[in-house]
């Protein structure tokens, strides 16, 4: 519909200022479809965490390299409100650093290193099917400088999908 | 849902002392919930061919077993997988995936000539594969640059408690159960997998950074 709307409106337009060369052209072009975004993603939860409930589909269609100017003083005041006595966490992250990092949502993956979200040495190099990503993101914001804050919290005791994963292409296991 | 998000900020309420309480149905993302357009979660990781990068975009999850079979993509939603490789989040090359009705048809690794939120089919098909069906066997092709693509039904390879967390946002539990329970356990997800050799991504500071969009046709 809007495009509908467009076309009249651009036609009108050129009538108007009897530029009719250019509407020749527009008719003879072959329509481009386009699609407008609705949602996006990279690391796991970050949305529904750092982002409020009013600005959730506006972060889903706000581009990566906008979004630490539009939402970093937010996810930061977000992560200290969920977590009040944050300090650093097992990576000597304060929080400026975290919500820094999270902020701009895309999956760092490196092509030389292991792809891992985290296996003790490499951080965020990518994300395997087997990676346990919410006890390390849980672990990140609660578990405090040595990983033993609020030990409740930081890891929900499920460490493997519950099917195997494949050796081969397509890797996900078949459906259930 | 956003499940995967949905699932974090369920816990880190908890840590506040219930002073938020998100109901699920409250933390999803308005515009996408229930839609072919949801993406669950996304995935990259090196291929069993260490020169190839494997790219995961989940959608449509919490499918239980009885209602995957009519679990479709959707010929209106482009899947869109954006590619970094001057770390400036700024995508440099795309992988769209389109569904035409029966086949998912790929475009890219390819430099869009519309960048952001807006986008369209750019270049040609360089590969397309059947969407498999529900019990059957993967069908898989490679493309004319040498990506390998598979669109259908998998086991959701995500896991967690999110049970035991429900129950913690209710007052009747405290912490994790020890061992937990899948939450995930038995259920599916609508999976676009593409396996790209590392060379046609460009990525010459050793990493890029990628993220899944997905787009309306308007």
């Amino acid at each position: 519909m809007k495009r509908i709307i467009n076309r009249y409106f651009f036609v009108a337009t050129v009538v108007a200022v009897t530029t009719l060369t250019a509407c020749d052209k527009d008719k003879n072009d072959a329509p481009v479809v386009y699609y407008e975004q609705q949602d996006q993603m990279a690391r796991a939860a970050i949305n529904t965490v750092f982002v409020d409930a009013a600005e959730k589909d506006k972060f889903n269609t706000t581009t990566p390299s906008q979004m630490n100017a539009t939402f970093a003083a937010k996810f930061k005041t977000k992560l200290l409100a969920l977590n009040a006595g944050y300090t650093t966490n097992a990576l000597g992250q304060n929080a400026d650093a975290l919500s820094g990092l999270l902020v701009t949502d895309v999956l760092n993956v490196s092509t030389t290193a292991p792809t891992t979200y985290f296996d003790g040495t490499n951080v965020l190099t990518g994300r395997a099917l087997a990676d346990d990503v919410i006890d390390i993101s849980l672990l990140l914001i609660f578990g405090g400088p040595s990983g033993t804050s609020n030990p409740g919290l930081t890891k929900d005791n499920v460490a493997a999908n519950d099917k195997a994963f494949l050796s081969s292409f397509p890797y996900l296991a078949t459906p259930h | 849902m956003k499940l995967r998000k949905i699932m974090l900020a369920t816990a880190l309420s908890v840590a506040v002392g219930g002073s938020i309480l998100w109901a699920a149905d409250h933390i999803d993302s308005p515009a996408v919930t229930n839609q072919s357009s949801d993406i669950t979660d996304v995935y990259a990781f090196r291929g069993a061919d260490a020169n190839n990068l494997v790219f995961v975009a989940n959608t449509q999850g919490l499918l239980s077993p009885s209602a995957t079979g009519a679990a479709k993509f959707d010929a209106n939603t482009l899947i869109e997988f954006n590619v970094d490789n001057n770390n400036d989040n700024v995508e440099d090359l795309v992988i769209q995936a389109i569904y035409d009705g029966s086949k998912m048809k790929f475009y890219g690794p390819v430099a869009p000539s519309e960048k952001g939120t807006r986008s369209r089919l750019e270049g040609s098909v360089t590969a397309e594969v059947a969407v498999t069906t529900y019990g059957s066997t993967a069908v898989t092709a490679t493309g004319s640059n040498g990506i390998k693509v598979f669109a259908g039904p998998r086991d959701d390879p995500f896991f967690f408690d999110l049970d035991q967390y429900k129950k913690v946002i209710g007052g009747t539990a405290t912490g994790f159960n020890n061992p937990g329970n899948d939450t995930f356990k038995g259920t599916n997800v609508l999976s676009i997998v593409v396996e790209v050799p590392k060379t046609l991504l460009g990525a010459s500071t050793g990493k890029v950074n990628l993220w899944v969009e997905t787009k309306k046709k308007i």
